[in-house]
């Protein structure tokens, strides 16, 4: 069985057509990266992946139930979500936030257990936040905000994690530790889909690339297969040239065509 | 940390328990501790059983309730509009209720027709402003606002007409709109405390849910918290603790503001001790109040919605000037 299963999905803003059939079935826990210009439907995509929006048409199964007939709490313990930007002015600890990612196991009057306060240190030590847990999240740097939200999510232990755009407020340090700390969630049986801008880093370290055009997947399958000259041509109108990076021999891209193009 | 949050705890009901027998101490009578104590457990002289039992009791206690159930509503609603500025009478409550209540003196329909028009029209305008707001299942916070400030405006203007039309009763709105507790027995403690404590409760059980939603309507969803339903009970319940100490002790200003924002500067935004913090501070600081509003210029009685405005309106322009260092900084 496949752990998601994406089924002919439709989704529209009133008369925006944002996904228009979309198609894919993910077998192993395993990081894939979501590819695609602005606005071609990546947010969208995961948005009904994780079953905040409803699609007009298909399904998506995770671990063969949809996910739109799972309970609200079922679905929260079983996939954890990132979203884009989120800024809020409250005072709230980075610890109390990511505690907040525990909401789904307890019940209304129930305090936190010592489950709880682990699960949460241990996310919070993974993402190298644990050292911020005192201070309010609303003055913290854009970078440490979202590996406080990554943890939050972490700690919804979670099969599946889905982030958007996780990197792009990161230094390049920390775009290479988050990467790294969410490809070895997948040792952990953690299926995880970040939507990526930085098409050599998704190149190399995700397993598996869907690429998207104005609501549809245009190309699917490891970066050598997707990340091709004809490929990038196709879904950013950019001219590019794919070589090979002698280190990770992974395929990259290099865009010294464009110079002119602005 | 929690040890800190459950000491200020304390203290604020220290403070309330102060401010309680410093109300019930002071007036044309003084009435010593141990008299207050006596009439409390049923021993006392008659006089003092008198001015205690019928007078000031009834007055502290409907003082105190509406104090923590505006506090405890601003608590949400600020909370729940991502808005600082927001209170328990931004959505038009109050203009409601006050249009409600003009409407009752205009017609002299007495004391009771005027708290059940107030109560009734209060409800009647958070109702259209919620129509207004919603758009299919989802309510949207920036429109519901925005209508309520609109609405507001509407009702302040036929108000105003009202006033030009009627000037008998001119005297009698005014007085009515700045808010206070003269009038009140325990005939009108029997209807709204119930719905103010009962209120309360209802949305203290939501403080943890409303924590996520103020960090987010769609992270909350996503942990599973059906947020449009948890929107809508803060929404009704809020709106019914306003409505009913509106129409008992009329429009009181800047504590459904004040409050929440002392409140959070002390203990935080974690509703889960802000929303119990703040309800006894509200509580303490509307029986000091209302103690000054019939104590100061005795015997004549100052509405008690002029002591919360003259003590509110400084300490709003502290929390501006203190935002604009903090930008600049
Ligand atoms: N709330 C909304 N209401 C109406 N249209 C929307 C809304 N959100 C997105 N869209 C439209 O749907 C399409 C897909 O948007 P989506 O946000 O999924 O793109 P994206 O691939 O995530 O883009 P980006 O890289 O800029 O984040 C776009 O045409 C966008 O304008
Ligand atoms: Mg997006």
């Amino acid at each position: 069985m496949s752990i998601v299963n994406v089924k002919d999905l439709h989704f529209s803003y009133g008369m925006i057509q944002a996904l228009k059939g979309v198609n894919f079935k993910i077998d192993d826990y395993k990081m894939v990266g979501i590819l695609g210009s602005n606005g071609s439907g990546k947010t969208t995509l995961l948005k009904n992946i994780s079953g905040y929006l409803k699609p007009s048409k298909g399904n998506v199964f995770i671990m063969g139930k949809s996910v739109y007939k799972m309970r609200a709490k079922d679905r929260a313990m079983l996939i954890g979500y990132v979203p884009q930007d989120m800024y809020f002015d409250f005072e709230f600890t980075s610890y109390d936030v990511v505690m907040m990612g525990r909401t789904p196991y307890l019940r209304r009057f129930q305090r936190e257990t010592e489950k709880d306060a682990s699960s949460v240190k241990e996310a919070m030590i993974l993402t190298n936040t644990w050292d911020l847990k005192d201070r309010y999240v609303n003055e913290l740097s854009g970078g440490q905000r979202q590996r406080v939200y990554i943890a939050r999510a972490l700690a919804q232990e979670p099969k599946i994690l889905l982030l958007d755009e996780p990197i792009s407020h990161l230094d390049v340090k920390y775009q290479i530790e988050v990467l790294s700390i969410l490809k070895q969630l997948t040792a952990k049986k953690i299926l995880v889909f970040a939507v990526l801008h930085d098409i050599n880093l998704s190149s190399q370290f995700c397993d598996f690339i869907l690429l998207m055009k104005d609501g549809e997947i245009i190309s699917m399958g490891t970066p050598n297969e997707v990340i091709t000259a004809e490929n990038m041509k196709m879904a950013f109108s950019v001219d590019a040239d794919v070589i090979r990076n002698p280190i990770t021999d992974t395929p990259l891209i290099v865009l010294s065509k464009n110079k002119g193009m602005i | 940390m929690k040890v800190k949050k459950g000491f200020y705890l304390l203290i604020s009901i220290v403070i309330l328990i102060a401010s309680l027998m410093f109300s019930a101490s002071v007036g044309a009578v003084k009435m010593p501790l141990k008299s207050i104590v006596d009439v409390i457990f049923g021993d006392g002289n008659s006089t003092d059983k008198m001015i205690l039992l019928n007078l000031r009791f009834p007055r502290i206690i409907e003082a105190a309730f509406t104090g923590m159930g505006l506090s405890v509503a601003g608590t949400f609603f600020q909370g729940l509009l991502k808005n600082p500025m927001a209170d328990p009478y931004v959505l038009g409550i109050s203009s409601g209720a006050a249009f409600g209540a003009s409407i009752a003196i205009v017609l002299g329909l007495g004391i009771f027709g005027l708290q059940f028009f107030a109560f009734a029209f209060a409800l009647m305008t958070i109702y259209v402003v919620y129509i207004l707001a919603k758009k299919g299942p989802y309510i949207k916070m920036q429109t519901m606002l925005l209508a309520g400030i609109a609405i507001s405006a509407f009702m302040s203007s036929i108000i105003s007409l009202m006033m030009l039309l009627n000037h008998d009763e001119m005297s009698q709105i005014v007085f009515w709109t700045m808010g206070g507790f003269s009038l009140i027995s325990w005939s009108q403690i029997f209807y709204t405390v119930p719905i103010i404590l009962i209120g309360c409760i209802t949305l203290y059980v939501f403080s943890r849910d409303l924590n996520v939603i103020m960090t987010g309507e769609e992270i909350a969803e996503h942990l599973g918290i059906d947020t449009e339903r948890v929107k809508k009970i803060i929404l009704i319940v809020g709106s019914l603790i306003t409505a009913s100490s509106v129409s008992a002790g009329g429009i009181i200003g800047f504590v459904g503001l004040i409050v929440p924002h002392i409140s959070r500067l002390i203990v935080g935004s974690d509703n889960r001790f802000l929303v119990p913090f703040s309800g006894i501070v509200g509580a303490a600081f509307l029986v000091f109040a209302d103690t000054l509003a019939r104590t100061v210029m005795a015997p004549v009685e100052i509405p008690v919605g002029i002591i919360t405005a003259a003590c509110g309106g400084p300490f709003f322009i502290y929390l501006l000037v203190k935002n604009k260092n903090k930008e600049v900084k």
